[in-house]
């Protein structure tokens, strides 16, 4: 097993913690809503197995796949900004 | 493109996904953000390797090629539908539905690979298996579980659902599926195989429904933070299977961040995640506990009163409640508190971490009414100095200023903190009719000396408070 790749995933978590540690409460829908949007990566899952589907059934489970993806990582970033472009100062 | 420079701009975009959650954690910099990880996102899919190491975007064309463009502008247009045309009160059925989407693709993605190789009948690596039947699993539990989420945040079977022995099946289910996995483990080959899978891919599937479903509306959004995580998990997983760092990244971020957010939001509300996940709160028999503290009884008080003690008041604090949003009365909130600025009245609104349905719901719904955000105080700030208050306006809120939740021991949310409306002056609530709040538990604040109760619709009754504050 290639130990690099836990080496990373055991980086990931810590920084993951460490990154919203200090989040204030009015921000916690848009960030869970963002990182929503960070897991649409799925999309790229969903592309490469696509990308090499040789059955009808995997090009059919993988074409549903990328329509989810897809929906996940725009209707993500979609939402999260139009939710953020509210947040003004008084002017 | 070369296959050395990709690992450097998967690197780049980890930077990317890392400093876009970073600057979503503060107001100023929330929306840049948002676009720092989108651009990291768009990176990644330029530099898409294959298992092989060769680029996606260096082979000839094929059928498969039409239908990822096909698939991912469905995708897209789906997205910017339910984006663009979801009303802010139903923002978190929304992030409920997207992370379901997601969760499902990563269950798809680790069923394909899981297929392959089953069919290719060569023994497949543990290292490689483990990944797989943990996306499987976790992806489509987070894809049925979110789908009750958002049928319960749009209002069918809000109500928890319990029998006896539900926890004793669950329990049962899990283990089943876990077994199952564990002999697939090391059998990952030949028909057997992939029965055994598809009976573990629906059990998940059903053991999401049963997780969700008897769990109350009102816990929700832990739920969905929770699914999110696990949603990113699933996702890290099958990057583990199909060997791309960027998933993995990405992935674990979200779902490290996500459980973080989850315990936040548990922390806001005083409950252990525990409870949420296995206590059913806010069935029937909670419902019935609150009621026996409440002594006293109602005092209503009609609009122009209201507005008179509003207008000679100096300091006025708004609680707002997702009631207040589902009238659509943040416009009128914004009018009310724009006039009393203008004779004086010192106006903030007190924002309780659970207030909406999601915590920072509330704060995104005043925003689009154009409340800036420095008149939003969270509870904490607040609370000290509620005593000098001389009006409080609590509209469409409820649990989250219910003083039972400090002094009957009794009621299901004792202990959860709250904001103290009961401690000002005059409090006044604005409330369509006497029923209970969101969590079923009835309210002693209403009850009080110093409470008063201002019924009807809350964009009708702050209409007439905005005219007649106007007047006097």
């Amino acid at each position: 097993m290639d130990t690099n790749v836990l080496f990373i995933f055991i980086l990931a978590v810590f920084v993951g913690f460490e990154v919203i540690s200090k989040v204030p409460s009015m921000l916690h829908t848009p960030l869970m809503s963002g990182t929503n949007a960070i897991h649409g990566i799925i999309l790229f899952g969903g592309i490469l197995v696509l990308a090499d589907a040789d059955t009808t059934l995997a090009m059919v489970l993988g074409f549903v796949a990328v329509i989810f993806g897809s929906a996940n990582v725009f209707g993500g970033f979609m939402v999260t900004d139009r939710m953020l472009q509210m947040f003004k100062k008084k002017k | 493109m070369s296959s050395q420079i990709v690992p450097l701009i998967i690197i780049g975009v980890s930077v990317l996904f890392i400093l876009g959650i970073k600057f979503l954690s503060s107001p100023k910099t929330a929306r840049l953000g948002n676009l720092v990880a989108a651009a990291g996102m768009f990176i990644a899919l330029c530099a898409l390797l294959k298992t092989d190491g060769s680029s996606v975007w260096s082979h000839g064309w094929s059928f498969n090629y039409t239908l990822i463009v096909i698939g991912t502008i469905i995708g897209l247009i789906i997205g910017a539908l339910g984006a663009y045309s979801v009303k802010m009160t139903a923002m978190p059925q929304m992030v409920a539905l997207f992370n379901g989407l997601g969760g499902g693709a990563a269950a798809l993605v680790a069923s394909l690979e899981f297929i392959k190789g089953a069919h290719s009948g060569e023994t497949v690596p543990t290292s490689i298996t483990v990944p797989m039947l943990f996306a499987t699993l976790i992806g489509s539990l987070s894809f049925s579980g979110s789908i009750i989420a958002y049928l319960k945040l749009e209002g069918k079977f809000e109500k928890p659902m319990t029998f006896p022995g539900q926890n004793i099946l669950n329990g049962l289910i899990l283990l089943v599926i876990l077994g199952l996995c564990g002999w697939l483990t090391f059998n990952a080959s030949g028909g057997n195989a992939i029965l055994a899978f598809v009976v573990v891919f629906s059990l998940a599937l059903f053991f999401g429904i049963a997780m969700v479903m008897p769990i109350g509306g009102a816990d929700m959004p832990v739920v969905i933070s929770l699914l999110n995580s696990f949603t990113g998990l699933a996702v890290a997983a099958d990057g583990f299977a199909i060997h791309n760092n960027a998933m993995i990244v990405a992935g674990t971020l979200v779902g490290s961040s996500g459980t973080l957010l989850t315990l936040l939001m548990c922390k806001a509300m005083n409950r252990p995640v525990t409870n949420v996940l296995f206590g059913a709160f806010g069935s029937s028999g909670g419902a019935q506990a609150g009621a026996a503290g409440v002594v006293g009884t109602v005092k209503p008080i009609q609009a122009d009163e209201v507005a008179l003690l509003l207008a000679y008041a100096q300091r006025v604090v708004v609680v707002p409640g997702y009631g207040m949003a589902v009238a659509q009365a943040q416009h009128s909130v914004r009018e009310l508190t724009e006039e009393l600025g203008k004779r004086g009245v010192e106006v903030q609104f007190a924002i309780h971490p659970v207030a909406g349905r999601m915590p920072g719901h509330m704060n995104v719904l005043l925003a689009e009414a154009n409340v800036p955000y420095d008149q939003l105080i969270e509870m904490e700030q607040i609370n000290p100095s509620m005593d000098r208050v001389d009006v409080c306006l609590v509209i469409g809120a409820n649990d989250v200023v219910n003083p039972a939740a400090r002094e009957d021991k009794s009621s299901p949310i004792y202990g959860m903190p709250i904001i103290d409306a009961d401690h000002c002056k005059t409090c006044i609530v604005m409330k369509r009719s006497m029923a209970a709040g969101f969590a079923g538990i009835e309210n002693h604040l209403f009850y009080k000396d110093n409470t008063r109760m201002l019924f009807g619709d809350a964009k009708a009754s702050l209409n007439a408070l905005v005219a007649a504050v106007k007047a006097s």
